[in-house]
């Protein structure tokens, strides 16, 4: 118990021991989602259930915890979750990517690269990859089970026939270890290429859709594509305003109702750090124009 | 009180549950993520024989009232039986068909892997457990592992599992998704080998 | 100037201080008890307690304090607390037989064994504001509220509606729940299967949102899979909850909930494996909810439709549609959950849009043709 008389991370010991069977049948069979009896938090379905249960059943007294929601350690979700753990953990946080365990992430994957031993933990709204294209749960688990993915590279090229490419910009599908169809939860596809035999375990959890998911280190993830229209990324014509990053997700910021705007890393310890290290962009070479 | 006393002839279970059960837990996740890598449980244990301290912190951290379990003969002692009905209330399955996890101790002797419940197509993952009791994870005859979680090839030694046991488990990768999934214990160290591991004898 | 978009810490705090000071209103008005809450808007708790699977008056008279009336925050605020709760056992199914009665209707005869008790009902209310009830405390006000006077309850046997029709063989045989194999499903702790059997889908019908399944309900009515329903028996009281501790080996009474349960009788022509007869809507909620509970049997029967062989086209027939979204705290979870940051999201789709339009005019013959 913790101080306010809570469980060690909220969840009692047989929840704990229902997910982590889920976790690991999770990790033996990568991309295949595993039900599970997700449990009410005290948080809103939708806001990290699914990504708070699978955390609260492997965080340990040891564990740093990182908790990141569009990238940033300091939007209210993201701080709302971190102070949830620590309240109820009692465990260490931090904004350093490279000092956490494990990362609870929300729409992106950091820009510093994970590290073996580390664990992502993904908040998913809607697990199942196949769900606009079918909504009925029984008829996807069918096709899951006879790998019928067709419709979804149909779906695909029918963007390409009408705008000449691809315009699905996040949550883009991905093929895990050859097998499963995934949904990398709406991160942008800018992150997709990190999945791709990532040395860190990445553990997906979707708690009112009541699954988990995962796939293992080292695990190849395709994003899905064509010999003629292979899969790219989002490219940005500026580089970051503070740091001057050129090569991580920015953020573009609505600075006055004349036009104006600004582009920022999204992943703000990446930023903070290139800062720290005296790296400049436009708006703080540039007081004038980034005080505004 | 009455728990108290049965406990002490028992032998008991995790010294702090909490912990015990999430540091295992956390070493189990390692192993089933990077199939064939060892890691040692820091928990202290004194299970019934013929149960080793990893085979024993295994069971207390996955097994419940929710998994029924089988034993094999060498592991189905009155012992075992009251020490996991009285630490994790799970259920005794009469036949491996019926089992969530299964408890080994006699690898050598084990019944047919695909005896054991392999998952469905569309729910795979409704497929057994083994914990498999080794004599070393280090000193027998090596097999060469890959797939996911492997950056390269890694080679694994369990000492107990045959050439037979190996071809078996190779005859199961052409039915993935379905399967089972293995973790092998020995003293205080554990591995393990999932069902999306390519086996090289 | 990057700051509006980053809460943090502080922020939240704030809120919540806010939120506390809102929530007491003007300190100048009583506080209102927890006890006022249960005793005097009853109905809210009923609902509260049946949508958040938790039957215990004084908490979720406090959940609706604490939520300041919203129902759906009450609901979710007794589910938060139920996750932590140990389960001790399963309860035997209550007896509705046998239930203490204070209302009991049927629409379908005039007269039944054991009558027919109007109880305590708005139905016949003409619907005008009680001005009265404005003047709280004083004279003429709620004082002089006649006490209620109610005969001590029957010990006639109230035989079903529903099971004078099954012995003349008009109306399809009841499962039997003892018969029935294994303990029964709870969706609180298995994620729901499809096609889920009736206890599952009876739980997750109990638990559903009153307005969802009122509309449902509704459109069954108008056409939507018509099911030609008849109020067969309507009952609320009091039942007795019992438990067989393992020690014992016999069911030992650990107290009385209240319910209310509607048997629908509803029209069926038969089958190739059925002769026409009666077919039964089953519904029973915590507390007083006849509007839930009337909704529920209708929306139970339209989801037999595969079970009784008939084409099942109208949304309250679709298991999956009714199912998955009938649970009040998900549906409100995932709808607000749009109001998180979703600016990287939202990012990818602005720079796509960008792109496309870039494209089109780029090449503004083509686009012509």
């Amino acid at each position: 118990m913790t101080e306010d008389g809570y469980n060690f991370a909220y969840l009692d010991e047989q929840t704990k021991r229902m997910i982590r069977r889920a976790i690991l049948k999770a990790v033996a069979i990568p991309g295949y989602q595993v039900p599970f009896g997700s449990r009410e938090m005290p948080l809103p379905y939708g806001w990290g259930t699914g990504g708070i249960q699978v955390t609260a059943s492997i965080i340990g007294r040891d564990d740093t915890l990182k908790v990141i929601d569009q990238g940033a350690d300091d939007t209210v979700n993201a701080v709302s979750i971190r102070k949830f753990f620590a309240r109820t953990a009692g465990v260490a946080t931090t904004e350093r990517t490279e000092d956490a365990t494990i990362v609870q992430t929300r729409h992106r994957i950091p820009e510093t690269p994970l590290a073996a031993g580390q664990i992502l933990v993904y908040q998913v709204p809607i697990p199942e990859p196949l769900r606009w294209l079918e909504p009925r749960e029984a008829e996807t688990r069918k096709m899951h089970a006879l790998e019928e993915y067709g419709a979804m590279h149909v779906r695909l090229y029918e963007d390409i026939a009408r705008f000449g490419h691809i315009a699905t910009s996040y949550d883009y599908p991905v093929r895990v270890n050859g097998r499963y169809l995934a949904r990398p939860s709406p991160i942008p596809k800018f992150d997709n290429p990190k999945m791709d035999r990532l040395p860190a375990l990445q553990l997906f959890g979707a708690g009112r859709e009541k699954r988990i998911y995962a796939i293992p280190p080292h695990t190849e993830v395709r994003s899905l594509d064509f010999d003629d229209h292979p899969f790219e990324v989002q490219t940005w014509d500026e580089a970051c305003a503070f740091c001057g990053a050129a090569d991580s997700f920015l953020d573009e910021i609505v600075t006055d109702d004349r036009g104006g705007r600004l582009f920022v890393c999204s992943d703000t310890d990446y930023c903070g750090k290139r800062r720290a290290a005296g790296h400049t962009g436009s708006a703080t070479r540039d007081p004038e124009r980034g005080g505004a | 009180m009455a728990a108290a006393v049965t406990a002490s002839v028992l032998g008991p279970g995790f010294a702090a549950p909490v912990p015990d059960s999430q540091q295992v837990f956390r070493r189990v996740l390692a192993a089933m993520a990077e199939p064939g890598s060892v890691h040692e449980i820091a928990v202290g244990m004194t299970p019934p024989p013929p149960l080793d301290p990893a085979t024993a912190a295994v069971c207390l951290t996955l097994l419940d009232f929710e998994t029924p379990v089988w034993l094999d003969a060498a592991a189905d002692t009155g012992e075992t039986r009251s020490w996991l009905r009285f630490h994790c209330g799970c259920p005794l399955a009469a036949d491996a068909g019926a089992a969530r996890f299964a408890v080994l101790a006699a690898p050598a002797a084990m019944p047919p892997l695909a005896g054991f419940p392999l998952g469905s197509e569309a729910y795979p993952d409704e497929s057994a457990t083994l914990i498999i009791q080794a004599a070393s994870l280090e000193a027998g005859e090596a097999v060469s592992l890959g797939g996911p979680g492997i950056e390269d090839r890694r080679a694994f030694r369990a000492a107990g599992p045959g050439e037979d046991f190996w071809k078996q488990r190779r005859e199961l990768e052409a039915l993935f998704p379905q399967g089972v999934d293995l973790v092998f214990t020995a003293g205080a160290s554990l591995a393990a080998v999932p069902r999306s591991t390519h086996v090289r004898v | 100037m990057y700051v509006a978009v980053k809460g943090g810490e502080k922020a939240i705090e704030a809120s919540h201080r806010l939120l506390d000071a809102v929530r007491r209103g003007d300190p100048s008005v009583p506080e209102i008890s927890t006890r006022q809450i249960s005793e005097q808007l009853g109905l809210a708790v009923d609902r509260a307690m049946a949508e958040g699977s938790l039957y215990d008056r004084e908490l979720a008279a406090l959940a609706i304090k604490q939520a300041r009336g919203d129902i759906i925050e009450a609901v979710f605020l007794l589910r938060a607390y139920r996750t932590t709760l140990p389960r001790l056992g399963n309860s035997e199914p209550v007896d509705t037989g046998r239930m203490t009665i204070r209302r009991r209707i049927s629409a379908t005869f005039k007269d039944i064994p054991g009558g027919q008790i109007l109880g305590p009902t708005y139905d016949y209310t003409h619907r005008l504001l009680d001005f009265r009830l404005a003047g709280e405390g004083e004279a003429g006000g709620e004082g002089s509220v006649p006490e209620e006077r109610t005969d001590p309850p029957s010990d006639e046997p109230m035989p079903r509606v529903a099971d004078l029709l099954g012995r003349e063989g008009l109306m399809e045989e009841d499962e039997d729940p003892v018969a029935d194999e294994g303990p029964p499903t709870d969706i609180t702790r298995e994620p729901l299967r499809f096609p889920a059997d009736r206890d599952a889908r009876l739980q997750a019908l109990a638990r559903g949102d009153e307005g969802f399944l009122l509309a449902l309900g509704y459109s069954t009515q108008r056409g939507f899979s018509n099911t030609h329903p008849f109020a067969g028996e309507i009952r609320y009281g009091a039942v007795a909850v019992e438990i067989v501790p393992e020690e014992l080996g016999f069911p030992v009474e650990i107290g009385e909930i209240e319910v209310t349960e509607v048997e629908m009788v509803n029209q069926f022509k038969g089958s190739a494996s059925a002769p026409p007869q009666f077919t039964r809507g089953y519904g029973l909620v915590f507390g007083h909810q006849e509007r839930k509970a009337m909704s529920m049997a209708l929306v139970d029967r339209a989801l037999r439709a595969a079970e009784l062989d008939e084409a099942a086209a109208s949304p309250a027939q679709d298991e999956e549609f009714v199912l998955y979204h009938s649970d009040n705290v998900e549906a409100s979870g995932f709808v607000q959950h749009l109001k998180l940051p979703h600016y990287v999201d939202f990012q990818s789709e602005l720079e796509l849009l960008r792109k496309l339009r870039a494209e089109l005019e780029d090449a503004p013959a083509e686009a012509a043709e």
